[in-house]
């Protein structure tokens, strides 16, 4: 292979500014993304462990349409289908007077796909606590509520913390998509280094540095927290 | 206190109580014992409604718990329950465990609550425990603090079900004594228990059920000093559990 390899490239202008604008969108996708996604699955997934079945049955609804349509696709109907559906004015705002309208679709597709991924994990955590747990909120006279805001949460929480920074590292990845409805975030910006250069490896090569460097971060921060809410270890 | 007109429970076809009448007055401590699966533990979790119950009535000082004008938590405030594996919370430290339900439920102030708190830790022995948190402690201590943490409720009727069968011989006895305390205080108290010599002690009254029916209904001293005329199925009950 005949390649000249050049990586001060990456670092002049403007290759180096389009890398760092980039990377400052796919991090704003990401935190805007799993902040509708943490309150939402929270919601939905409380929601699946409701005793009404009308309660069970919509929320398992809103679950398999938001996990088992591939994310591609639910950017496209984001973008593409439901600003048409929406009412005129509003489709219209939407589409030409919202500020980077493919940013903000973006973000919807990323919160509300995730948000059916993580109303999966916090059903399951909430029903790996033990059923005695709630019962002993119940006999103190605490109501549904307040059971599960401080004896039952907390210990699901606990429980899937784990799972939890790998769908937050999810998120991360994922936001790569967002390329295909035009947002310039990481791995777009990286494209277009290669475009304009023919430096491919260059470029999807400090991409994946990136990448790699957020996950760490993230890992991190998730590590911490964990280390923060351990229970104490039988001695 | 607390009176059973003709309850009736079923788990789908299976008839798990079977039209229990009886009555356990202000005061009294009547242990609850027969063979496993004869519906004890279901019956006196009929009393805070933490089982449904589908015919009859369970009046608690006049109120009828199958009716849903008034709410649980008004009930549970003044019913306080033991579970046979304590169900402390693990996330909590000791005081905390105590503290909780003061505060949410009772809505006491955190200093009220960690005082009383404490006062009852000192009641039941684990008063240097208050930091310690649920998994570092022996079961008996663990049931000590439950204990600790239904009466911080102030509650005229204690439930127990099945109190010390987790534990290790050596701890029972640990468990039986702040009982024993409890009712020498005048607590009113439902225990489901195969502690044949704490019922013996401290009962008022035993009651003796099998596959849902209350066989026996009668005084301590009835129960374990005239066993010929007791029935055939609480005999031979007595029988294999007291011949160790």
């Amino acid at each position: 292979m005949n390649y000249q390899w050049n990586w001060g490239l990456l670092l002049r202008a403007p290759y180096a500014g389009w890398l760092l604008t980039g990377l400052g969108w796919t991090v704003a996708l990401s935190i805007a993304g799993w902040l509708i996604a943490l309150p939402l699955g929270t919601t939905i997934g409380i929601a699946r462990t409701s005793s009404s079945r009308w309660v069970l049955r919509l929320s398992g609804f809103y679950v398999s349409v938001f996990r088992n349509i591939p994310l591609l696709l639910q950017m496209f109907v984001w973008f593409f289908v439901v600003p048409e559906l929406l009412p005129a004015k509003l489709g219209l705002w939407f589409k030409r007077d919202l500020p980077a309208p493919e940013f903000w679709t973006a973000v919807l597709a990323l919160g509300f796909y995730t948000s059916g991924r993580l109303a999966e994990l916090f059903r399951a955590g909430l029903q790996a606590v033990p059923r005695g747990q709630r019962m002993a909120a119940d006999a103190t006279g605490m109501n549904r509520a307040q059971a599960l805001r401080y004896v039952v949460m907390p210990q699901a929480l606990r429980i899937i913390l784990p799972p939890l920074t790998s769908e937050f590292m999810s998120i991360v990845k994922n936001s790569s998509l967002a390329l295909t409805i035009g947002v310039l975030e990481l791995t777009a910006q990286s494209r277009q280094i290669e475009n304009f250069t023919f430096h491919g490896f260059e470029a999807f090569g400090a991409a994946t540095a990136f990448y790699v460097l957020v996950a760490l971060v993230l890992n991190l921060v998730m590590v911490c927290l964990q280390r923060t809410l351990a229970l104490p270890v039988a001695v | 206190m607390i009176e059973f007109k003709h309850v009736n429970k079923y788990y789908g076809a299976n008839h798990v109580l079977r039209d229990v009448t009886m009555t356990v007055s202000r005061g009294e401590v009547v242990v609850v014992c027969g063979p496993s699966g004869s519906g004890k533990s279901t019956l006196i979790k009929c009393v805070n409604a933490l089982e449904p119950y589908q015919d009859g009535h369970i009046l608690v000082d006049g109120i009828d718990v199958g009716n849903k004008a008034r709410s649980a938590t008004h009930l549970r405030q003044r019913v306080g329950m033991v579970f046979q594996n304590f169900e402390l919370y693990p996330h909590l430290s000791v005081i905390e465990n105590i503290c909780l339900a003061q505060r949410v439920v009772l809505k006491r102030h955190a200093e009220e609550a960690r005082e009383r708190a404490r006062r009852l830790l000192d009641r039941v022995g684990l008063k240097d425990k208050e930091a310690a948190y649920p998994m570092n402690l022996s079961g008996g201590q663990q049931q000590r603090i439950a204990i600790a943490r239904a009466l911080a409720l102030d509650p005229e009727i204690m439930l127990f079900d099945e109190p010390t069968s987790a534990l290790d011989p050596e701890m029972i006895n640990e468990v039986l004594d702040v009982m024993t305390a409890l009712a020498a205080d005048g607590m009113t108290m439902m225990v489901v228990t195969h502690e044949m010599g704490f019922a013996r002690r401290v009962a008022s009254r035993v009651v003796f059920m099998d596959m849902g029916e209350v066989v026996e209904d009668c005084s301590t001293e009835a129960f374990f000093s005239h066993p010929q005329s007791r029935s055939d199925r609480a005999r031979l009950f007595l029988d294999k559990i007291l011949s160790h």
